[in-house]
C-alpha cells in the first residue's frame, strides 16, 4: 500500500496530462461526468451491501443457527439458495448473517485506525519536537513488522475472538495514517490562511479542528476507503486461521475454514461464503478506486470547476509523497527536515 | 555511497531495538498465561505453587529489563529457549523450517514477475483497448479475492477435479529439502503469485504509460526508433527500478501471507509453524517467529534501498548532495 501511493505519485496516469495533449474541455467534462456516474453506482452498491448487513436478521430466510441434521449437506436449490452445511444449517442465511460480523468489524477497524492514526499524525505535525520524534520512531518500528506477522502474534497472545482480531490489525495499521496526517499537517501549518486564522484569534483547538482537519481530511478519507477491502480480507484471513470469529458465530472466513474438509464432497459450503467475501471486497474496492479518481489532485489540475473543498486545498504538497513511502526512505525525509 | 550505507545502518539500530522490545514485551504481558500453558501442555494439574516454581525455573520472576536482556543475548547467540510444546530448541526448529518458506517466497516472486511484467506492459501498449480492459478486469478480480479462497479454488480445480497436482504440498514423512521438492510447490506459489501479480500489473501499466509519455520517447519515435526497441531498451529499465521497490515492500506481505497459504497446503515452513504455535500457545516459538520475520523484513528493505540507490542515478545523486 505504501508502494501504491508512492508509485501513483511518481507515475501519474496519462489522463492527468490530457489537458496538455490537446484534449478539449468538453472531453474532460465527459470523463468527469462518467466518474461521477461511477461514483454514484458504486456508492449505491456499497450501501446495498451495508443494508444487507444491517437488516440481516430480517433478510435471513431461515434461522442461521438452527441445526437440522436430516437436511445436512444439501446442494444449492430453490429452497436453499446456497445449500446447507454439515449440520443442515441454511448457508444462504448464514452468509447474510455473516455479513454483520465481517462488514461491521471491518468498518469499525478502519474507522478506529483512521481516527487514532490521524490524531497521532496531527499531534506530531503540529507539535513537532521530541514527541514527534518519539511517535514517528514508534511508528517506524510498527512498520518494520511485515504484513500480518505481528497481527498474528497479537491475536495469538490475546486469544481468538473478532474483537481481538480487530485490535491486532489496528495495532499494525495505524502508522500509515499517522504518517500521512503528519505530512499533511506539516504542509498546512505554513499556509497563509492558518496565520490569518491565528491572527483572528482562533485557539489551537479551533485551528486544528476547524481549519487543519477539514483541509487534510480528503487524502485520509481516500486512504481509508481504499483500506476497507484489504482489511476485510485480512480479518477474514485471521478468522480463517481460527484467530477471529469463533464458531458457531456466522462469519465468512471461519465458515470457509470450518468446511475445508468438505471441499471434495460439498464444495458449495466453501465457494458460497468465498463469493460473499469477494463481492463485498470488490464493491468496496470499486468505490474506493472511484473516490480516489474523483478526488485525485492531479486529476483536478486539468479539470476546471472541480470539487469545492479540494480546490481550496490546492496541490497536495510533496511532503505527502515522502510520508507515504514509509520507513523506506527515511533518510531523505530526515534530511529535508 | 559509503556514507549512505553507514547512515542506513545507524538508522537501523533504534528500529531493531524497537522490534525486539515489542516482540518481547508482547510475550511478557502474556507471562502468567504462558506458564499455565506449559503446565497444561505437560498434562500437570495447575496449582499456584507449581506456577510459581515454573515461573522461577523459566526466569519469569525477574524484572522486565533483566528478562529482556537475557532474551536479547539469547537472540544474538541463537539460544531462544525450548519450545513449551515439543521441548525442542526454538531456534533450531525455526531455522529448519525457514528454507521451505524462503523457497516458496522465491518461487512466488519469480512467478509474479513472469506474470505481471508482460501483462502490465501489454496493457499499457494497448491502452484503452480490449486487451487493456481485459487485463485490468483480471487484476481487479485478483485484488479482491482473499488468498485462502484462491488457494481452495485452486485445490478444487487442479487437485480434486483434474487430479493434476497433490492437495497437500509437502511430501509427508520426509524432512528437509526432500519434503518440499516436487510438483507440490506449484499451487501455493500460484496462490501467492495471483494476489501479487494482480497488484503489480496495475503499477507496471501506470509506470510504462508514464514513461511512454516522456519527451525522450517522443524523440526516439521521431528519429524512427522502432517501438519494440523503445520498450525493451528504455521503458523496461524504469520498470525494473520500480520492481525492486515493490518487491522489497511486498516481501513483508509475502512473509505474512504465507502463514495462511502454508497452513492450507500443509507446507512445512515458518508460517505454518507460527499458526501451529499460536494454537498451542507456544510463546517462545511465536516470539522467535515475530522477531526473526521482522529482522528479515528490515534486512530485505535495507538491501532494496541500497540496490535502488545503485540502480537509479537520480536517487544516488540526490542522496549524496
Amino acid at each position: 500500500m505504501m508502494a501504491t501511493a508512492k508509485m501513483s505519485q511518481r507515475a501519474p496516469s496519462r489522463s492527468s496530462k490530457s489537458g496538455e495533449d490537446g484534449v478539449t474541455v468538453r472531453e474532460q467534462k465527459v470523463k468527469r461526468d462518467f466518474t461521477r456516474v461511477k461514483l454514484i453506482v458504486f456508492a449505491v452498491l456499497a450501501l446495498l451491501v451495508l443494508a444487507v448487513a444491517v437488516f440481516a436478521p430480517v433478510l435471513c430466510p431461515y434461522d442461521p443457527y438452527i441445526q437440522n441434521l436430516s437436511n445436512a449437506l444439501q446442494p444449492p436449490s430453490a429452497e436453499h439458495l446456497a445449500g446447507t452445511d454439515r449440520y443442515g444449517r441454511d448457508l444462504f442465511s448464514r452468509i447474510i448473517m455473516g455479513s454483520q460480523s465481517s462488514i461491521f468489524s471491518t468498518l469499525a477497524l478502519v474507522a478506529m485506525i483512521a481516527v487514532i492514526g490521524t490524531a497521532i499524525g496531527v499531534v506530531c505535525g503540529w507539535k513537532t519536537g521530541k514527541l514527534d520524534v518519539v511517535l514517528m520512531r514508534t511508528s517506524d518500528v510498527f512498520l518494520a513488522f511485515p504484513g500480518l506477522v505481528f497481527a498474528l502474534a497479537i491475536a495469538g497472545v490475546l486469544g481468538g475472538g473478532m474483537m481481538n482480531a480487530v485490535l491486532a490489525l489496528a495495532a499494525i495499521s495505524w502508522p500509515k495514517y499517522a504518517r500521512i496526517a503528519r505530512g499533511l499537517t506539516l504542509a498546512q501549518k505554513n499556509e497563509p490562511y492558518l496565520a490569518a486564522a491565528r491572527l483572528a484569534g482562533c485557539s489551537t483547538a479551533q485551528l486544528i479542528f476547524r481549519h487543519i482537519l477539514p483541509n487534510i481530511a480528503g487524502p485520509l478519507l481516500v486512504t481509508a476507503m481504499l483500506d476497507i477491502g484489504t482489511m476485510m480480507m485480512e480479518l477474514a484471513g485471521l478468522s480463517f486461521l481460527g484467530l477471529g470469529a469463533q464458531p458457531p458465530v456466522a462469519e465468512w472466513g471461519s465458515m470457509m475454514s470450518d468446511n475445508r474438509s468438505l471441499l471434495q464432497t460439498a464444495p458449495w459450503t466453501i465457494v458460497s461464503p468465498g463469493i460473499a467475501i469477494f463481492i463485498a471486497v470488490m464493491v468496496f474496492n470499486l468505490l474506493g478506486d472511484t473516490i480516489r479518481d474523483f478526488m485525485d489532485p492531479q486529476h483536478r489540475k486539468t479539470a476546471p470547476g472541480g470539487q469545492g473543498w479540494l480546490r481550496k486545498r490546492k496541490e497536495t504538497p510533496d511532503g505527502e509523497v515522502q510520508e507515504l513511502s514509509g520507513f523506506h526512505e527515511q533518510g531523505k525525509e530526515r534530511e529535508e527536515e | 555511497m559509503k556514507h549512505y550505507i553507514v547512515r542506513r545502518l545507524v538508522q537501523l539500530i533504534p528500529i531493531l531495538i524497537g522490534i525486539t522490545l515489542l516482540s518481547f514485551g508482547m510475550m511478557y504481558l502474556a507471562g502468567g498465561d504462558a506458564v499455565t500453558a506449559v503446565l497444561e501442555n505437560q498434562g500437570v494439574a495447575v496449582t499456584q505453587e507449581l506456577i510459581d516454581a515454573k515461573r522461577h525455573e523459566l526466569g519469569l520472576d525477574q524484572p522486565f529489563l533483566v528478562q529482556y536482556f537475557n532474551w536479547l543475548g539469547g537472540l544474538i547467540t541463537g539460544d531462544m529457549g525450548t519450545s513449551y510444546v515439543s521441548g525442542k530448541d526454538v531456534f533450531t526448529t525455526f531455522t529448519s523450517k525457514l528454507p521451505a518458506t524462503i523457497l516458496l517466497t522465491f518461487t512466488s516472486v519469480l512467478a509474479t514477475i513472469v506474470i505481471a511484467v508482460p501483462l502490465g506492459i501489454l496493457a499499457a501498449v494497448k491502452q484503452n483497448r480490449f486487451t487493456d480492459y481485459f487485463i485490468r478486469v483480471l487484476s481487479f478480480v485478483g485484488n479482491s479475492l482473499p488468498n485462502f479462497f484462491v488457494a481452495l479454488l485452486l485445490i478444487f480445480v487442479f487437485a480434486i477435479n483434474l487430479g493434476w497436482l497433490p492437495v497437500i504440498s509437502a511430501n509427508i514423512g520426509k524432512t528437509g529439502i526432500e519434503a518440499i521438492s516436487g510438483p507440490g510447490i506449484i499451487l501455493p506459489t500460484a496462490t501467492l503469485a495471483i494476489a501479487m501479480a494482480s497488484k503489480y500489473t496495475r503499477q507496471i501499466r501506470a509506470t510504462v504509460l508514464d514513461e511512454l509519455d516522456k519527451p525522450y520517447v517522443a524523440g526516439a519515435r521521431a528519429r524512427g526508433v522502432p517501438e519494440q526497441r523503445i520498450l525493451t531498451k528504455s521503458v523496461l529499465k524504469s520498470v525494473m527500478i520500480m520492481l525492486v521497490t515493490l518487491l522489497a515492500l511486498s516481501i513483508g506481505d509475502l512473509l505474512g501471507g504465507t502463514a495462511i497459504v502454508e497452513t492450507i497446503f500443509q507446507w512445512d515452513g515458518v508460517g505454518k509453524l507460527a499458526v501451529d504455535s499460536i494454537t498451542m500457545r507456544d510463546y517462545p516459538m511465536i516470539q522467535a517467529y515475530v522477531v526473526w520475520m521482522a529482522i528479515i523484513y528490515v534486512a530485505v528493505n535495507l538491501i532494496a534501498d541500497l540496490l535502488y540507490h545503485y540502480l537509479d542515478p537520480r536517487v544516488r545523486l540526490g542522496g549524496e548532495e
